[in-house]
C-alpha cells in the first residue's frame, strides 16, 4: 500500500527525509554521496556558489554513477577550490581559461565518444561573467551543435571573483564596483543585461531550467533529470554572494528564497524551447524584502526612498509572474 | 603512393594517416582545404573512429582542441592569421598545460589592412607561446612534417605547430608520396597521454599556481623545447630511415661549405633562394643557404655551426617585429654570439608580395658587396613612402593611410621586381 507522505511542519511544504523513497531522498543524505566538492576549500562564508556546486555535482554524480569528467570556467569557484597543492574536487576536473568552459567541455565529450566511453558525462560551470559574459559565444556554439555536455552557471549577479564589477547578469540598480552607487542614478542601469535561460531556449536544446539554492531538492532533481538525458542541456542556478551583495552570511539561503518568492528569479524548466513545468510561488512578498537585505540596493532605501526605481523592480517581479504564471 | 595533388590535399591524408581522433575546424583562408578534406573523410567514413567538430570560432576550435586532448585522444586542428590571433589566449594554454595537440599553420599575414596572401607574421606572433614550430619548405615535407609531429608532440607532451606557407604550398598542386598506413603505423604508435581526465583515477588539471612554483613550471616548459632540440633530429633521421627521404630537422644547409655569403630562410622560400644560389655559385660568388625547420625550439648551436665560418649573413624573413626589424635574425644573431661577421635582416614577401629570384639576386650581390643596410624591406616602393610622408606632414585630416596608397597606385599586378 502507498504511503501518503507526512508533511513535517505545519504550513510549510517541507517533508521529513526519512518518510520518502529511496529514490525521492535528497542526494545529500545518502551517506554514499561523493563529496565531489569537499569540504575544506576557500569560500567565503555564505557562499552560494560552493552551496550550488557541491549539490549540483553530487548529484550529476549519483546519476552517472561516478562517470562525470566537470570542466570549470576561470572565477571563484575555480580559485577557491583548487589553489594547488589543495584541491577539493574529488571528480576528474579541468580548468582551461574564462571562456571556454562550454567549448571545453564539447571536447571532452568529443573524446568520450572517440573513445567509446559511452556511460562517461560530462559537465561545464562557471559563474555569471564566464558564461553570460566571456564564455557566451562557446556555450552558443555548444548548444547549437547539440553537443553532449550539461552547462551549470551559478549566478551570483557580477564579476566576484575580480571584486564585484558589472556583468550582463547584473541586476537594474545593483551598486558594483563598476556600477557605483553615485549620480541620479545610481547602480546599474536599468533596461540592461541578457536573459541565458531564455536564450538558451531559442536554441531549442533538449533541457533548460533554472534553480536555486533556496530550493536545493529541486536543485538535484534538475540536476539528475539533465544527466538522464542526452545532447545539450543547460541550468542556470541562482547563487547569492554575501561579499558581492552586502548581505549578511547567514541570509543566503534566505535571500535566494525571496528571490524566488518576490517573482525576481523565476523556477521553471523546459523542453526543446517551451517551457514546461515552473515553481509557483507560495507566498508572494514585495521586492523590497528582497533588496533591503543587500548593501547593493542600499541607495534605493535612502530618506526618501527611490520610490520610482523600487517601482520599477516589482514591475519585473510582477511581469516574471505573469510571463510565466507562477501565481496559478 | 606519388600522386599529383594540392598541398591541402596531401596535409590533409597525412593528418589521415596519423589516426586522430578528434578534429575541430573554423574556416580561415588559406587553411580551409585542409579541415575540409578531412570533414570530408571522416563524413565519408575513410577516416574512422574520429569526431569532426565544426566550431564557432578558432577561441573554440582550440578550446575543443584542448578538451579533447585532456581526456586522452590524439587532436588535430588547422588555421591561419587572423584565426591564430583569435585563438592565442587557448594556444599558450593548450602549452601550459602540456597538451600534444598537432595543429596546422597556413601562413598568412596579419591585418589591418586585411591582406590573405602569405608572410610569417601569424606562427610568429605565437613563437614564445611555448609550441613547438616547424616550417615545411615544400608539400612533402609539409607532409612529412605531420607524421613527425604527433610524435615528437606526443613523445614530449607538448603541441605543435607546422607551418605551411599559405597559397605558395597550401593551394600549390605537386607531386608528393604519400607513404602508406602500415608505414604510419610503425613510426607513430597509438597515442598514450601522461594525463587524463578519467573518472577510475580522477585528478585535477588547470589548478592555480603561485610564484612558489609557477618559474619551475616555466622551466620545464622550457626544458622540453631543449630536449625536442635532440629529438626533432632523431626523429627526422628515424623517418628518413624507413620512408627513405630526409624531411624536417632543425636546420638544413646548401652549399654552404666555402660560403662567404649565407642566406637564412624559413619555409617554402627556400625553394627560390637555393636557385639564386645555383645561379650565383654558377658564376663565381661563394654563397650558400641555410633553412631553419625549427624555429621553436631555436637550433642556436646548429645555427651557429652552420653559419660561422661565413664572411656575413642575410636573414631573410617573411615577418617584422615592427619598432625593431628582424625575428629570426634575433636567433640567428644570438647563435652567433662572440662571432665577428657582417649580419643583414631583409624583410621580404609581406602580405603575400612576390619574391622574385631577380630580386634576391640584387640583394644578394648588395650584400657581397656589404652594401646593405642592417635592415632592408625587400622591393620597398620609396616614391609611395616619401609620397605618403610628405602628404601626411602637410595636412592632418589625411585619412586612412592603406586605402590612400591604393588610391596613388591604382589598380596594378601584384607581380613586384
Amino acid at each position: 500500500m502507498e504511503e501518503t507522505i507526512k508533511f513535517y511542519q505545519t504550513g510549510t511544504f517541507t517533508v521529513g527525509n526519512r518518510l520518502l523513497k529511496d529514490d525521492q531522498r535528497t542526494v545529500q543524505a545518502d551517506m554514499h554521496r561523493t563529496n565531489s566538492l569537499n569540504s575544506g576549500h576557500r569560500a567565503c562564508q555564505g557562499c552560494g556558489e560552493a552551496l550550488g556546486a557541491r549539490y549540483a555535482i553530487d548529484a550529476a554524480m549519483q546519476a552517472t554513477n561516478n562517470r562525470l569528467i566537470a570542466v570549470n570556467a576561470t572565477g571563484c569557484l575555480e580559485v577557491f577550490s583548487t589553489p594547488y597543492p589543495q584541491t577539493s574536487w574529488q571528480v576528474p576536473w579541468i580548468h582551461s581559461l574564462f571562456g571556454n568552459a562550454a567549448a571545453v567541455a564539447s571536447g571532452v565529450a568529443a573524446a568520450q565518444r572517440a573513445r567509446g566511453n559511452t556511460g562517461v558525462r560530462v559537465i561545464a560551470q562557471g559563474g555569471d561573467g564566464g558564461t553570460t559574459d566571456i564564455g557566451f559565444g562557446c556555450l552558443s556554439g555548444m548548444f547549437e551543435r547539440n553537443d553532449d555536455v550539461l552547462y551549470i552557471c551559478y549566478d551570483n549577479e557580477a564579476y566576484m571573483n575580480t571584486g564585484v564589477q558589472r556583468s550582463s547578469a547584473t541586476p537594474p540598480a545593483a551598486r558594483t564596483a563598476t556600477t557605483p552607487a553615485v549620480g541620479n542614478f545610481p547602480g546599474n542601469v536599468f533596461g540592461t543585461g541578457k536573459n541565458v535561460p531564455r536564450i538558451a531556449m531559442a536554441h531549442r536544446i533538449p533541457y533548460v531550467a533554472t534553480a536555486s539554492v533556496s530550493n536545493l531538492r529541486d536543485l538535484e532533481r534538475k540536476v539528475t533529470y539533465a544527466m538522464s538525458i542526452d545532447g545539450a542541456r543547460y541550468i542556470h542556478i541562482f547563487v547569492p554572494c554575501p561579499l558581492g551583495w552586502g548581505s549578511a552570511s547567514e541570509d543566503t539561503i534566505k535571500i535566494a528564497r525571496l528571490a524566488v518568492e518576490t517573482g525576481l528569479f523565476p523556477l521553471f524548466e523546459a523542453h526543446h524551447g517551451e517551457v514546461t513545468a515552473r515553481t509557483p510561488i507560495r507566498h508572494k512578498v514585495p521586492v523590497t524584502d528582497y533588496l533591503k537585505l543587500q548593501k547593493r540596493y542600499a541607495h534605493l532605501f535612502r530618506n526618501p526612498p527611490d520610490e520610482a526605481r523600487i517601482g520599477l523592480i516589482q514591475m519585473m517581479a510582477d511581469r516574471n509572474i505573469a510571463d510565466y504564471g507562477l501565481l496559478n | 603512393m606519388l600522386k599529383q595533388t594540392e598541398g591541402s590535399r596531401a596535409v590533409a591524408e597525412a593528418i589521415a594517416l596519423c589516426r586522430p581522433q578528434v578534429i575541430c575546424a573554423y574556416p580561415i583562408t588559406p587553411q580551409t582545404h585542409i579541415v575540409e578534406g578531412l570533414g570530408e573523410m571522416v563524413k565519408g567514413g575513410e577516416l574512422v573512429n574520429c569526431e569532426f567538430i565544426n566550431v564557432e570560432s578558432e577561441f573554440a576550435a582550440m578550446s575543443v582542441a584542448i578538451g579533447a586532448s585532456a581526456a586522452g585522444v590524439r587532436t588535430y586542428t588547422a588555421t591561419s592569421s587572423q584565426g591564430l590571433l583569435f585563438m592565442a589566449e587557448a594556444v599558450y594554454n593548450a602549452a601550459g598545460l602540456g597538451l600534444p595537440i598537432v595543429m596546422t599553420i597556413g601562413n598568412r599575414a596579419i591585418g589591418a589592412p586585411i591582406n590573405i596572401w602569405n608572410d610569417h607574421s601569424d606562427s610568429m606572433s605565437m613563437r614564445d607561446a611555448g609550441w613547438i614550430q616547424l616550417y615545411a619548405e615544400t608539400n612533402q615535407e609539409a607532409l612529412d612534417l605531420h607524421i613527425q609531429a604527433f610524435r615528437l608532440a606526443e613523445e614530449l607532451s607538448c603541441p605543435v605547430m607546422v607551418c605551411v606557407d599559405g597559397f605558395i604550398l597550401t593551394h600549390a598542386y605537386e607531386r608528393v608520396d604519400v607513404p602508406t598506413q602500415e608505414q604510419v603505423d610503425v613510426f607513430l604508435p597509438p597515442y598514450e597521454p601522461r594525463q587524463i581526465l578519467d573518472p577510475a583515477d580522477p585528478v585535477s588539471i588547470g589548478a592555480l599556481v603561485g610564484p612558489e612554483a609557477f618559474t619551475e613550471v616555466r622551466y620545464l616548459a622550457h626544458h622540453k623545447q631543449l630536449r625536442a632540440l635532440g629529438l626533432i633530429p632523431h626523429l627526422a633521421a628515424e623517418f628518413k630511415k624507413q620512408f627513405g627521404r630526409g624531411s624536417g630537422g632543425l636546420i638544413r644547409s646548401y652549399r654552404t661549405e666555402d660560403a662567404e655569403t649565407i642566406v637564412v630562410a624559413l619555409g617554402s622560400l627556400n625553394g627560390t633562394v637555393q636557385e639564386v644560389v645555383d645561379e650565383m655559385r654558377a658564376r663565381g660568388s661563394l654563397i650558400g643557404s641555410v633553412s631553419i625547420c625549427s624555429f621553436r625550439p631555436f637550433p642556436l648551436a646548429a645555427s651557429r655551426e652552420a653559419l660561422m665560418h661565413a664572411k656575413r649573413v642575410v636573414v631573410l624573413e617573411k615577418c617584422l617585429a615592427v619598432g625593431l626589424g628582424g625575428i629570426v635574425s634575433d636567433g640567428v644573431r644570438k647563435s652567433l654570439s662572440g662571432i665577428v661577421l657582417n649580419g643583414y635582416t631583409v624583410i621580404a614577401g609581406l602580405g603575400g608580395r612576390a619574391i622574385t629570384r631577380g630580386s634576391l639576386t640584387r640583394l644578394f650581390e648588395d650584400a657581397e658587396r656589404d652594401e646593405l643596410e642592417q635592415v632592408t624591406f625587400l622591393d620597398l616602393n620609396a616614391d609611395v613612402i616619401s609620397y605618403e610622408l610628405e602628404r601626411e606632414s602637410k595636412a592632418r585630416r589625411t585619412g586612412p593611410t592603406a586605402e590612400a596608397i591604393l588610391r596613388r597606385i591604382g589598380t596594378v599586378a601584384s607581380g613586384i621586381g
